[in-house]
């Protein structure tokens, strides 16, 4: 069996392991266990993509592994990596392993809550190993229906209303992005679903195109968080439980920009140079609107929520620029919010666990009462507003260096205009830790509250040192990065 | 004339006949002691039916009394799916019947259905109009005996006249239409007629007149409006006979008439069939939304799958063909399970079929909850359950032919299904209730048509080769 399967599988076992298991304990063995076994996956997959390519295989895809599924459709469960998917990969790992430690105080319907959990990790692993466009799009509907009962269950505030709102407008979105599949297949003429191979046809008429495109774009924007479709995200992401925030919107959202990159971009290559200009002016509204709106929020997640918005709309903004530097920051900023935004999501759970609020007019003066907790949220602050040495600063530099490169007025003005929105990062997060964290602390019950335990250590510890490592170390992996992004941007630019 | 062939070609109804006369001796002969077990006696029965018709006799088609009844391995497996569905619906009809009010006629029950049964084989089969129309009476005089089977109660009553009034208005239609075609055509076997249609103003009529007839069977939107106040009124083990296999049996004789009867008129059906997709999906949608009674949704879902499943029939292709028979085997499963749960609260909770009702399910029935929230995710089209694929494999028959617009229309209307299908997973998981339907135990038959019905929700769609093996057959229809 081919590693990349394993992926898929692992999670599904685990929700064996969790249906049969009758106590606490034995749940939280089979989650850590399981969760661990990925961690270590992923970071073996690095490791042996590594060494292939160091090895002289140059492929496209590595590790690639296919069988006839659906023969009349020529639909095929067919798997394969290269860096983009594989850097995906290690972040969904981190984050279903630091989820999992995120949660461990959770108190009812636990056994239920990790087998969704799970679900959603089976949906989100077999995404990035698909290689084929049904493949894929199961996969993804996958990953997106445990949302409804993860948050309109175990949520918190109007649960309900988010919940529906955001699977019926990620619904929405997936509804359009399988008719552009059955655009993309057929119009191909195609006698396969597998995406490289349908890429090398490159027999789309361009009328087509314009159709399709705009669709699928959208589609997947739609996870992406593209303004006008990104309301689903603030009340999504603030109803949800803290392990359901942190996989949502560290992985989850990863989901949409990959998606545009791959399919609507890749497969869709002509309408996409001829139409980015829409998409870029909406990305850029994404980037600075979602700043602006971060500003004035009280609630914690809210914030965070919007910032994802605007973090996201980089992505976007960035693989739009067609060119291999802001494509390789796209990814780069893929994994730098994903961790940073997950370290985020799990330190507001923690404080909310303890304080019972979330309001920022409520708290005040944590430092003192929680260091540990606080002091990290400074480093996933820093991280967000781009202090050199951490992730977000690789990311967004590339981002930036690459959008400025293209030399027409266009580009350059929009890139000008989103990153404003590094300023106003500044802005809110200061404004934030400034107020919550050292401030004087008003409520006389919040003095009694404790620190950090081991379970939320290692989660947070985990994600820092990710953070860290990208920022510290950002070569290794950009290189692998923008190996693999160069054949699609070139696939897409002739 | 050669009489092996008679029993050769027409076995599965000749062994449909069998099983329907021992049916009725055994309803005759058995004493008290006996017709305890006069269940799993029918049941046996069609176990050992369905194991002897399950894989076609024959791989090639032919056809006997001159064209009169016409048999392709397609049709086998139709009608061993139908019979699949008929066991199911038997299984979970096991407490109902059971009960004081309805033991005694037990036996009607098996006949009854059987009887709808066997009509529905002789409409698929049919190669004559003559015979689709006598097969189709056949399913639907007895199938009005069923709906108001309750007939101490009044709506089961009111239900039998609202179905029996419509299927004969939708008869009458359909045989104005037929004399049409025999007055333009001067011929009722199909084959004979094919070419003798040049689509002329009375032809397009009767076309239209046919579509209506069987529209009414199919419960499509104009002619949906019996469907939710008969689905309501009869008794949930024959509302979901009438939701799943009655509508199956109908949606694939009308695709073979369609494809096989009228193909030089199939721009003219194909217009058609667009308006009533639309209709259908969309208003059936919008009416499901604000329904509380559980089996009335259940209709008006079943109302927008009809309108799914004639994307199929739009197509017009044998790809199209192969969806269809695959979406409707899904459905039937996904639908059994939500109506075999229905059955079994309704049975134990005295009567509960109010979407408020279910408020809290999950906390007291757990499995059946989860049975429910399977088959609403399946009927919905989310993965990795069957109703994804089949909705998937519609969709694409549908889009080959150029009908982009349409698919768009419907994949809209799956998001407002997805809304609906939801709520009542919300009823069950989310929804707070001081007291919820208490914990109880299903009987063992239950037990099993749902356990058959969660198995293929889970393996129809993730294994392939239920879906290639229809499609083996139905190259060359």
């Amino acid at each position: 069996m081919n590693i990349l399967s394993l992926f898929p599988a692992v999670p599904l076992l685990m929700m064996l392991g969790l249906w049969l298991s009758k106590t606490r304990k034995q749940i939280l063995a089979v989650m850590v266990t399981g969760a661990s076994l990925l961690l270590g996956l992923a970071v073996a997959l690095v490791f042996m993509y590594l060494g292939m390519r160091a090895d002289g295989q140059t492929s496209e895809m590595l590790l690639t592994d296919s069988f006839m599924w659906y023969k009349p459709l020529n639909i095929a469960y067919s798997v394969g990596v290269d860096g983009i998917s594989v850097a995906m990969i290690l972040l969904s790992a981190i984050i279903v392993f630091t989820g999992t430690f995120a949660s461990w105080k959770m108190e009812s319907g636990v056994k239920e809550f990790f087998i969704w959990f799970c679900l959603l990790s089976v949906g989100v692993f077999g995404f990035f190993i698909s290689v084929d466009l049904f493949t894929m799009f199961m996969f993804y509907e996958v990953a997106l229906i445990p949302m409804y009962l993860l948050i309109g269950v175990w949520g918190t505030g109007k649960k309900e209303y988010s919940a529906m709102k955001l699977t019926l407008m990620l619904m929405g979105g997936s509804a359009l992005i399988l008719i552009g599949i059955l655009g993309i297949y057929f119009g191909a003429g195609a006698t396969t679903m597998n995406i490289n191979e349908i890429a090398g046809l490159h027999n789309i008429p361009l009328q087509m195109q314009r159709i399709w495109f705009p669709i699928v774009f959208i589609g997947f924007g739609v996870l992406g968080a593209l303004f006008p479709f990104h309301t689903w995200s603030p009340d999504g992401h603030a109803s949800a439980p803290t392990a359901v925030s942190m996989l949502h919107a560290g992985v989850l959202m990863k989901l949409g920009g990959y998606g545009c990159f791959r399919i609507a971009m890749y497969l869709l290559p002509d309408a996409a140079q001829e139409l980015s200009w829409i998409f870029i002016i909406l990305t850029t509204i994404s980037v600075v609107y979602g700043a602006f709106s971060a500003c004035v929020q009280t609630d914690l997640k809210y914030i965070n929520a919007y910032s994802s918005v605007s973090h996201c709309g980089l992505v976007l903004f960035a693989i739009l620029m067609m060119n291999t530097t802001a494509a390789t920051g796209a990814v780069l900023q893929m994994l730098s919010h994903g961790l940073m935004t997950a370290l985020f999501f799990a330190l507001i759970g923690m404080i909310y666990g303890r304080t019972h609020t979330r309001d920022i007019r409520e708290l005040g003066g944590l430092m003192k009462i929680m260091p540990f907790l606080s002091v990290c949220y400074v480093i996933a602050g820093l991280a967000n507003l781009g202090l050199p040495g951490l992730s977000g600063f690789v990311a967004e530099m590339t981002i930036f260096n690459g959008a400025f490169m293209d030399n027409d007025t266009f580009h350059r003005v929009v890139t000008i205009v989103a990153c404003t929105s590094i300023v106003i990062t500044a802005v809110y997060i200061l404004r934030l830790i400034g107020k919550i964290l050292y401030g004087t602390c008003t409520n006389p019950e919040h003095l009694k509250l404790t620190d950090a335990t081991w379970d939320e250590k290692l989660a947070v510890v985990v994600l820092i040192i990710a953070i860290a490592g990208l920022g510290l170390f950002p070569l290794w992996m950009s290189d692998m990065i923008s190996e693999s992004v160069l054949p699609v941007i070139s696939h897409i630019l002739n | 004339m050669d009489y092996s062939a008679i029993f050769s070609y027409m076995y599965t109804e000749i062994a449909l006949v069998g099983v329907t006369v021992l049916a009725l001796i055994y309803d005759l002969m058995a004493g008290e002691r006996g017709r305890r077990h006069f269940h799993s006696f029918v049941c046996t029965l069609m176990v050992l039916f369905i194991a002897g018709t399950v894989v076609p006799w024959h791989k090639e088609a032919g056809e006997i009394f001159g064209g009169m009844y016409v048999y392709t391995p397609v049709h086998g497996i139709v009608k061993s799916i139908l019979a699949t569905g008929t066991l199911l619906v038997f299984l979970q009809a096991e407490p109902w019947l059971r009960r004081e009010d309805t033991r005694f006629k037990r036996g009607e029950f098996y006949v009854l259905i059987l009887s709808t049964l066997l009509g529905m084989d002789f409409m698929i089969s049919a190669g004559h109009f003559m015979m689709f129309f006598i097969g189709m009476e056949l399913a639907s005089v007895p199938m009005a005996c069923l709906v108001a089977f309750d007939k101490y109660k009044d709506n089961s009553a009111e239900a039998g006249a609202k179905y029996i009034l419509s299927a004969l208005f939708a008869s009458g239609l359909m045989l104005y239409g037929i004399s049409f075609l025999y007055g333009t055509t001067g011929t009722l076997y199909f084959d004979d007629m094919t070419s003798r249609i040049d689509g002329s103003a009375l032809q397009i009529l009767a076309m239209a007149f046919f579509f209506t007839g069987l529209g009414f069977k199919i419960s499509l939107v104009p002619f949906h409006l019996w469907t939710a106040d008969t689905y309501q009124g009869a008794p949930t083990p024959v509302t979901s006979y009438l939701s799943v296999i009655s509508k199956a049996a109908a949606a694939f004789a009308l695709m073979v008439v369609l494809i096989k009867v009228f193909a030089p008129m199939t721009e003219y059906w194909q217009a058609l069939l667009y308006i009533v997709i639309v209709l259908s999906i969309t208003v059936a949608n919008l009416f499901a939304i604000r329904q509380k009674n559980l089996k009335r949704f259940l209709a008006f879902s079943s109302i927008s799958q009809a309108g799914y499943i004639m994307l199929a029939v739009i197509s017009g292709t044998p790809y199209g063909m192969t969806s269809l028979i695959f979406y409707v085997l899904v459905y039937m499963v996904a639908n059994l399970a939500a109506f075999g749960v229905i059955a079994t609260v309704e049975q134990n909770s005295g009567g509960k079929v109010s979407m408020d009702d279910y408020n809290g399910l999950y906390r007291t029935n757990p499995k059946l909850a989860v049975i429910m929230t399977l088959a609403m995710f399946s009927l919905a089209g989310i993965p990795p359950f069957a109703g994804f694929f089949s909705k998937f494999f519609i969709f694409a028959a549908a889009f080959e032919q150029g009908f982009h617009v349409l698919v768009f229309i419907a994949l809209i209307n799956t998001v407002i299904s997805l809304y609906y299908y939801l709520l009542v997973v919300k009823a069950m998981f989310i929804n707070p209730n001081d007291s919820p339907i208490a914990a109880f135990k299903s009987d063992g038959s239950t037990r099993l048509s749902l356990l058959l019905c969660l198995a293929g929700i889970l393996v129809l769609g993730v294994v392939s080769s239920v879906f290639d093996g229809i499609n083996l057959y139905t190259f060359g229809l």
